[in-house]
């Protein structure tokens, strides 16, 4: 599977970071760690301007975290508008690794709060493409 | 200090549909700013174009707008950072004077908005984020501020009817303002009950896109004491970024760029926020101004909203703010609005602003934000 089967709508196809979408296949969401300097990226990078070294490792993202903000859109932009409303949202998890992806359309509207715990998971889309949400933890 | 000014400015009518083409548009902002200065445009050293790409069909405007405006075949080029793209030209054209390497330098904001559908304009401006990793998510320019309005509200308790005090007030100085897109009044209930379009935002918390042009002549001393009347000096000049990403960003209550930026124009102006007497700033959605008012210093983090409230930033105020219609009411168009701003604080500090003329205005601030907080640019400009 190649990049361009991620999310809604992909705008990138040849990436180093291809992997994160077999990870995802895995049920997984992946952030990548410098093996040289250590530092943890997400979104994942697999190049370091620091170290100037491409020497990078998949680590597992903790999927627990809690919500710091969103947005329920209803003016979606082209491409997007049968998905709306939708929530985009931060959400951060583990040790403070910041993460943007929408909330599950399961969470009602009156439950969402700046601080509320969620859950990383990874989800399947029509068409065979893949992605990412925030479920209610 | 004072060694680089700005001699001229000049902006088009902000439109829906302006009927004219990119080079047309330019004309008529080229004409405002050249107007009553002892200068031609054989005095012209080089010409800087600011536009965001894809909105019309024109690849390398910068070029174009050289040979419209007869400036060929002095250097010309294009300089780009979405809805800063003209302030970011301005910080060129200071280093090019500054330099020595150039006299007088043209810097020429446009937007042509209205070739593409709003739809497409909102899938451009996500393409603006970063498109590998949340473009794909269907982030938008007003869901991505939407989402600094939750974060603000929920630490703040800043209300929606606070934010849409920002839109009544910049209505009523656009309701004055012959060059903006809607010049008309707008209640607090209009803007209450206009369309969602990304929570907490309403339709009418948000910028008016527009067909649009903007000019700034600047030059060097020498010259700025012999063509023009009332130069006006650039005082402090602040530029940074934050994160393409919204994943990468450590706050939601303020934009880092903006305060960055913010701190290098006062100190190179040796100025403090309770010295300005009058600023523009990027309010391309109500919130965006209430961030402006903390970022910039004009009030305390989470005190913005008290600021609107007790009507501060109206031209009578204690700081006033977009005193004519802002991005919200005088209209959007991306690449010409930074200079549009330098035109409004350049017509208040040689006392010109007669629709809204705050009294005695010396020194003068815009500021100029490009994305969702990814670039800004402030600019502190004295009489």
């Amino acid at each position: 599977m190649g990049f361009e089967t991620f999310g809604k709508v992909s705008f990138t196809a040849e990436t180093r970071a291809a992997a994160f979408v077999d990870y995802l296949g895995q049920g997984k969401v992946m952030a990548t760690k410098c093996k040289s300097c250590g530092t943890t990226c997400f979104p994942p990078k697999m190049d370091c301007p620091t170290c100037l070294k491409s020497d990078t490792e998949w680590v597992d993202v903790n999927n627990t975290g809690k919500l710091i903000t969103y947005s329920m859109v209803n003016y979606a932009p082209a491409g997007f508008e049968d998905d709306a409303p939708y929530a985009i949202a931060v959400g951060e998890f583990g040790d403070g690794l910041r993460i943007f992806s929408r909330l599950c359309k399961d969470i009602k509207v009156e439950e969402i709060k700046p601080g509320m715990k969620l859950k990383l998971t990874v989800i399947k889309l029509p068409g065979d493409r893949i992605s990412y949400e925030f479920q209610k933890a | 200090m004072d060694d680089v000014a700005i001699i001229g400015v000049g902006q088009s009518t902000f439109f829906r549909r302006s009927g004219i083409s990119i080079r047309e548009l330019c004309f008529d902002a080229y004409k405002e700013a050249m107007e009553g200065l002892d200068l031609t445009n054989k005095d012209i050293d080089a010409s800087i174009t600011c536009s965001a790409p894809e909105y019309d069909k024109q690849r390398t405007p910068s070029g174009l707008i050289s040979e419209y405006l007869e400036l060929t075949p002095k250097s010309a080029f294009l300089v780009e950072s979405v809805c800063s793209s003209s302030t970011t030209g301005l910080r060129v054209a200071y280093s090019l004077i500054k330099s020595g390497l150039h006299k007088v330098v043209a810097v020429i904001g446009f937007q042509k908005m209205s070739e593409i559908s709003s739809r497409e304009s909102a899938e451009r401006m996500g393409r603006g984020a970063d498109i590998q990793w949340e473009t794909p998510f269907g982030i938008s320019m007003p869901s991505g501020y939407a989402m600094f309005a939750q974060a603000h509200m929920a630490k703040y308790a800043t209300t929606e009817e606070q934010l849409a005090k920002v839109k009544v007030k910049n209505a009523s100085y656009a309701a004055k303002n012959p060059k903006a897109i809607y010049p008309k009044v707008v209640t607090l209930e209009e803007v209450m009950t206009s369309a969602l379009v990304a929570t907490p935002l309403k339709t009418l918390d948000c910028c008016a896109a527009a067909d649009g042009s903007s000019c700034i002549i600047v030059a060097s001393a020498d010259v700025a004491k012999r063509v023009s009347k009332i130069p006006i000096w650039i005082a402090g000049l602040g530029a940074a970024t934050d994160t393409m990403s919204m994943s990468g960003r450590r706050t939601f209550t303020s934009l880092s760029c903006a305060k960055d930026a913010a701190a290098q124009a006062y100190k190179m102006a040796n100025v403090k926020p309770q010295d300005i007497d009058v600023a523009e700033v990027h309010d391309c959605f109500t919130i965006s101004e209430i961030l402006a008012y903390e970022d910039l210093g004009f009030a305390k983090p989470g005190e913005g909203a008290r600021l609107i409230e007790e009507k501060q930033t109206y031209v009578d105020g204690k700081i006033p703010v977009n005193v004519d219609g802002g991005l919200l009411c005088k209209g959007h168009p991306i690449g010409a609005t930074g200079g549009s701003q330098m035109r409004t604080i350049v017509r208040q500090l040689r006392g010109e602003a007669t629709e809204a003329q705050v009294k005695n205005a010396e020194i003068g601030l815009v500021h100029n934000i490009g994305g969702v907080g990814q670039y800004g640019n402030v600019i502190i400009l004295r009489r």
